[in-house]
């Protein structure tokens, strides 16, 4: 189907003002991916699939401005022993990162990806975003392949001793920022990413992920508290037999968050696990959209999305099981949760499922609501005020995604800074 | 202690007057029992005075050590001294039993100028209340209530009363649903708190509790009203011939 006009006008407008870098040996896979852009045209108002999120100003020529917030904190993961690689408003910064050597994984920037070399990440580049078109189109995701200014490989070929920390450092009002990583795990390594920052007044992150069998890979990120900011983000995962993928996202603040997670099993008896807690306060608008394709037998996919949302804070959930023909014994779970602290906030959830195949256990649920005004007088009853006991309820509210991140002391973590922020939120 | 003077309480979002002029006075040191049928408002009455939404009182007054409870908030009331062991305990999933009892602790502590318990003093004290009224770690760690089997619930009432130490406990039928020995073990988890500057009002409906916590003075509550006071024998009348004879008596 040719594109409308305003849509054409818009892509082509916003093509204008960008230029195809050359980095590394990715030049055949970013002019495919601008022919997809073209083809498919940026998201527009109309498109079904952003019927709750609207893409303007994440399509729009020039990022809108977004102050830089200095939360007056340590980095979030710094408790840890990780491996840091920092980008400063989308650009690598070898002075903020440790040495990129590390037993078990090879990380390289995208620059490093050399025509002469024959990197492995030229198989991987823009091919998982690729599949990922159909049967729904991300063309902003397309952008970011062809455009990306930088971004890692990083293979796994081994069980990884400390984290690899992936760390998005706003620093410019009008940064508007493309980064893309491409990630293969091979056949029973092991590894943990961990990602924070807000990286850009406009970001546009694509993450290709690859996993042999029997391969792990442990992804848990936060995405930064600059109130302004904006991010699309998009994951493609495609997981082999027996591989295991989770996922959480942490996000808090932020006018506009939209975070893609599209997930392909081609093996058997894998599991994949995403997940994302959200609390947004006023201008926020949070959007999580999932798609998960079993094509395979025996796998197990699971998402997990709580949102607290107040003073007009909006939340979207988008959540799709796709169970192919011949994906038997399918396992797939969702739920999706609102929690709304007033009557001006709001939660659009769109679940579904598509199953094709007769033998398999798929459910999915989507709530709403206000905090449990008998848990809360209880806690009162008790000597607990008011909004401390509000907090503790809020919280528990978000655990159970938090939860869902396999290594407790990270969860631990995680939980200690929200109840920090609700607590100073008061 | 605790003042309760014609105290009148309506629903707040309908026309529905349920306590029709309430006295009651409970000194320190004393336990009073209120007896009374189902409906007869006693729930009611012990909601209103630990500050719970949804009724409104349209006279009389509630007063603890002269200060008016009907002012305060909730905490402010359990600051004060007032703790009700719920008729119905609330669940309350992902707040882990412990977190619960700390943060009550603690913030009781804070709202009466007290420095906050260490998370040892804590654990010592809470194992060992936990202990007399036979609660395992396991209950302790699982979220509050959740799961917890009548029995446990009740129980779980007992323990939150003896961390927070108050002044003024009211037991809503802390009896319902329990069997003989969860009866024992709550009832000697009561007479443990009993002291020279602690009141009780002590809610049920049959007297079997009180032959395990022996009150001092026991009303007849009916149609929103305290219709007959007495002392311990006024249940075992109660106990043999039921409410409707006294009920009779007092038209
Ligand atoms: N929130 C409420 N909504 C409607 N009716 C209520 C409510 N609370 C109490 N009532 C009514 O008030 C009366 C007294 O109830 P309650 O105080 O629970 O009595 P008791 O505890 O003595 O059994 C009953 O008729 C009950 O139905
Ligand atoms: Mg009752």
């Amino acid at each position: 189907m040719a594109l409308d006009e305003r849509k054409m006008t818009a892509t082509e407008a916003r093509l204008a003002a960008m230029q195809v870098p050359e980095v590394g040996c990715t030049k055949e896979a970013r002019e495919a991916a601008l022919e997809r852009v073209r083809r498919m045209g940026l998201p527009g108002r109309r498109d079904e699939y952003w019927k709750y999120t609207r893409p303007d100003s994440l399509v729009q020529v020039a990022a809108p401005r977004a102050a830089v917030f200095d939360a007056g904190e340590e980095p979030m993961f710094s408790a840890f022993d990780r491996l840091r690689v920092v980008f400063v408003d989308g650009v690598f910064s070898p002075e903020l990162s440790d040495d990129l050597s590390l037993e078990g994984v090879q990380i390289d920037r995208l620059e490093d990806i050399c025509c002469t070399n024959d990197h492995w990440a030229e198989d991987l580049y823009g091919v998982l975003e690729a599949r990922g078109q159909s049967p729904v189109e991300r063309p902003l995701a397309a952008l970011n392949t062809a455009y990306a200014g930088d971004g890692v490989a990083i293979r796994v070929t081994g069980r990884v001793s400390k984290p690899i920390n992936l760390t998005y450092v706003h620093k410019s009002e009008q940064s508007d920022v493309l980064l893309h990583h491409v990630i293969r795990v091979e056949p029973g390594a092991e590894a943990t990413i961990l990602e924070n920052g807000p990286a850009a007044a406009r970001f546009n992150k694509c993450m290709e992920i690859d996993i042999a069998d029997g391969g792990r890979l442990h992804l848990v990120r936060a995405q930064g508290r600059d109130h302004e900011r904006r991010a699309y983000t998009s994951l493609f995962a495609r997981l082999g037999a027996k591989a295991t993928f989770k996922s959480f996202t942490l996000t808090v603040n932020g006018v506009l968050t939209r975070n893609e997670a599209v997930v392909e099993f081609t093996g058997g008896d894998a599991v994949a696990h995403v997940a994302g807690a959200c609390a947004g306060d006023g201008n926020f608008h949070h959007d999580d959209t999932v798609f998960i394709t079993h094509d395979a037998v025996g796998c197990e996919s699971r998402q997990v999305f709580k949102k607290v949302l107040r003073n007009g804070a909006t939340g979207v959930f988008q959540g799709k099981i796709l169970v192919k023909e011949g994906a038997q014994k399918t396992d797939g779970y969702q739920i999706s949760q609102s929690l709304l602290l007033d009557e001006d906030s709001q939660f659009f959830a769109k679940p579904e499922l598509e199953i094709y195949a007769d033998d398999v256990a798929c459910s999915h649920g989507s709530t709403s609501g206000a905090i449990d005004e008998e848990a809360l007088f209880y806690l009162r009853s008790r000597g607990v005020p008011a909004a401390e006991a509000q907090d503790l309820l809020t919280l528990a509210f978000i655990a159970e995604a938090v939860d869902e991140i396999e290594d407790k002391a990270i969860a631990e973590d995680i939980l200690g800074r929200v109840q920090g922020w609700l607590a100073r939120r008061r | 202690m605790l003042e309760i003077k014609n105290l009148h309480v309506k629903l707040e979002e309908e026309d529905k007057q349920i306590l029709k002029g309430v006295n009651l006075t409970v000194e320190p040191g004393r336990v009073h029992a209120i007896m009374g049928p189902n409906g007869s408002g006693k729930s009611t009455l012990s909601y209103v005075l630990a500050g719970r939404d949804g009724y409104e009182v349209t006279e009389g007054s509630a007063t603890l050590d002269g200060k008016d409870l009907l002012e305060m908030e909730p905490e402010e009331r359990a600051a004060a001294g007032i703790f009700l062991a719920f008729q119905y305990p609330v669940e309350i999933p992902g707040v882990g039993n412990m977190t619960f009892l700390r943060t009550a602790v603690n913030a009781q502590r804070k709202a009466r100028g007290q420095k906050e318990l260490s998370a040892a003093d804590f654990l010592k004290l809470v194992r060992e209340k936990a202990k007399t009224l036979k609660i395992d770690a396991d209950m302790l760690k699982r979220p509050v209530n959740v799961g917890f089997s009548g029995g446990e619930k009740k129980r779980n009432e007992i323990l939150q009363m003896a961390m927070l130490e108050p002044r003024m406990c009211i037991l809503d039928e802390t009896d319902s649903g329990l069997d003989v020995d969860a009866m024992k073990l709550v009832a000697e988890g009561v007479n443990a708190l009993r002291s020279p500057d602690r009141g009780f009002l002590v809610i049920t409906h049959y007297q079997r509790l009180l032959d395990h916590i022996q009150p001092d003075v026991v009303h007849i509550m009916a149609d929103g009203r305290i219709v007959k006071t007495g002392g311990p024998e006024l249940a075992l009348e109660v106990e043999h011939n039921g409410y409707a004879d006294i009920l009779a008596e007092v038209q």
